[in-house]
């Protein structure tokens, strides 16, 4: 008998396959092509206590193995998100996760007080888009800002908070610690490496917003490092994400010492991947006789 | 109900119609449901190049379970796409899109116009179109390079426009509407932004309905990413900001609805 599940700050989860957020919408899209109930959580788009309008076009530009994208966390708000979106997601049996952004301190608060009564099983706090000024950047970046605004959070939320973490910082460790010292729930990582792709045809950046979010599996060895480096510095539990392509992929970052695992730019490549990597990681766990899978979390050390 | 799917399908066969442009017919049952207007994402074979090329679907043969595309190679995907063979496989997603209004066309006199490698949807949308009082197809291309101008011939008279003047009026697709004294009630149109512009004006001047094909940088093709995004004149229904999306929303719009 396969054991796939994974617990994250007294949340189970029926396998750790999660889709990273801003790849899958609510999932709405993507239902189409995966069966939600097969994943362990749906990680929903970025909701701001407003709407927002995101950045101009072109958006999204493709680089080697890889993309980067400067969406600008255009999102409906969280009115909205709560009357269409949370019931959409009610209908499966699947753990849903909301990434909550904002500009200030005061944003976060709002959406996670909207959210409080909601059916929701954890909050992934977006402190980490480089896409957008005062879009959470600036907390991510410095560890006595995360410190700060974990707390803030921490105390008004009625779910269990995870603090996604920019991978553009010089010592993620002191980050991840901030986050728990903070009293976060968990950590999520990584968000985008900031990138730029000039079109030298046109002379002028390939993307409106001139940098941008490299994504795919062109930045996955740079995930798996920092998540094993967040992991040997932190007790709390990590959900892994960076280019995650297949089962593989998944299981290296468990080795590497995920709990959870994210999909992200590859439901772009192939919208059927989430659902292939749930099956491939009990292919792997028969092939290696493995009974639970949450026993090889971090064994590679 | 139209379901999307991707699939592993095989190229039928494939032949270079212009410098730089290609024929594709697509094995795939996705054909099936192909309306004028919508498009497939193709998937490169070559993993360092991820994401789909959105190509719009040109003609079906639903018959056969046989979908059609052209297109110009512009990057390392479509270069790659261009060396398939019959028989090779080629990823691809569908059908996507919202497609162009048929309904609009009926009683009317009708303008389907196409600037360069915007002219394949039209192909597919003369076949289609039934009940319109006349069908004027007026296309643009760089040179004497016609490509797919006989095929439209058989729906509908074709005007010509091309940049060098080697034949039909020399200029673009609106230059023909002068120079021939074309007119209608309503259009449809795909082709490059300043031409869509210029369309989305004269339809305004002209008090008549415009119909136009949008393209952008994708990266998803069904909604979920936000990266193609067109400003529109009311909030939206679905963004609930003044952005719509191309791949899922459009990539036809009314020309009065869009930003552009």
């Amino acid at each position: 008998m396969l054991n796939t599940k994974i617990t994250i700050a007294g949340v189970s989860f029926k396998n750790p396959v999660m889709t990273a957020s801003g790849t899958f919408g609510s999932g709405m899209e993507y239902a189409e092509f995966v069966d939600l109930n097969s994943l362990g959580a749906v990680v929903t788009k970025g909701v701001a206590n407003v709407p927002w309008e995101g950045n101009p076009t072109p958006r999204v530009q493709e680089t080697y193995g890889g993309m980067l994208n400067a969406i600008g966390l255009q999102n409906p708000g969280i009115d909205v998100f709560i009357e269409r979106d949370i019931p959409f997601l009610r209908q499966y049996d699947t753990r849903i996760i909301v990434n909550v952004c904002g500009r200030s301190a005061s944003d976060y608060v709002e959406v996670v007080e909207k959210l409080a009564d909601q059916p929701v099983d954890m909050l992934e706090i977006n402190v980490s888009c480089p896409n957008v000024k005062h879009g959470g950047i600036a907390f991510g970046q410095d560890p006595k800002c995360l410190f700060d605004i974990t707390r803030e959070i921490k105390a008004k939320a009625r779910q269990p908070i995870i603090m996604k973490l920019s991978p553009n910082v010089t010592d993620i460790t002191e980050m991840a610690k901030a986050a728990e010292a903070a009293g976060s729930d968990a950590i999520s990582l990584i968000n985008t490496i900031t990138g730029m792709k000039i079109d030298v045809h046109k002379r002028t950046f390939a993307l409106a917003n001139k940098t941008g979010g490299l994504s795919g599996p062109a930045i996955k060895p740079v995930a798996v490092r920092m998540v094993y480096q967040a992991a040997n510095a932190v007790k709390i539990p990590i959900i892994g994400m960076g280019g995650i392509a297949n089962a593989e992929d998944a299981i290296e970052f468990m080795l590497a010492g995920a709990t959870g695992v994210a999909v992200g730019a590859m439901n772009f490549v192939n919208p059927y991947t989430t659902a292939e990597i749930v099956k491939g990681i009990e292919e792997y766990m028969r092939q290696y006789a493995i009974g639970n899978l949450s026993d090889l979390i971090g064994t590679v050390v | 109900m139209e379901q999307k799917w991707k699939e592993a399908a095989r190229v039928y066969r494939q032949q270079q119609i212009a410098p730089g442009i290609y024929d594709m017919w697509i094995s795939t049952k996705l054909a099936r449901q192909a309306k004028p207007g919508q498009f497939i994402s193709v998937y490169t074979q070559d993993r360092s190049a991820l994401l789909p090329r959105p190509i719009s679907i040109c003609d079906t043969d639903t018959a056969n379970d046989r979908l059609r595309i052209v297109y110009r190679v512009a990057g390392k995907g479509t270069a790659e796409f261009s060396g398939y063979k019959t028989g090779h496989r080629v990823d691809i997603l569908g059908t996507l899109g919202n497609g162009f209004p048929l309904a609009a066309a009926e009683g009317k006199r009708v303008f389907l116009m196409g600037g360069g490698i915007g002219i394949p949807p039209m192909l597919l949308l003369a076949s289609k179109i039934r009940n319109a009082a006349s069908v004027d197809v007026i296309v643009g291309y760089r040179d004497k390079e016609l490509f797919l101008a006989e095929d439209l011939a058989k729906y509908a008279p074709v005007h010509v426009a091309t940049e060098d003047g080697s034949v039909g009026t020399k200029g673009n697709v609106m230059d023909v509407i002068e120079a021939e004294g074309l007119t209608a009630d309503v259009i449809f149109a795909c082709g490059p932004m300043p031409m869509l512009r210029a369309i989305k004006q004269f339809a305004a001047r002209s008090g008549i309905e415009a119909y136009i094909s949008l393209e952008e940088r994708m990266a998803c093709g069904v909604g979920a990413c936000l990266g193609c995004v067109v400003r529109t004149r009311e909030v939206d229904h679905h963004s609930h900001v003044n952005n719509a999306r191309i791949c899922t929303d459009g990539p036809v719009y009314r020309a009065a609805d869009v930003e552009i």
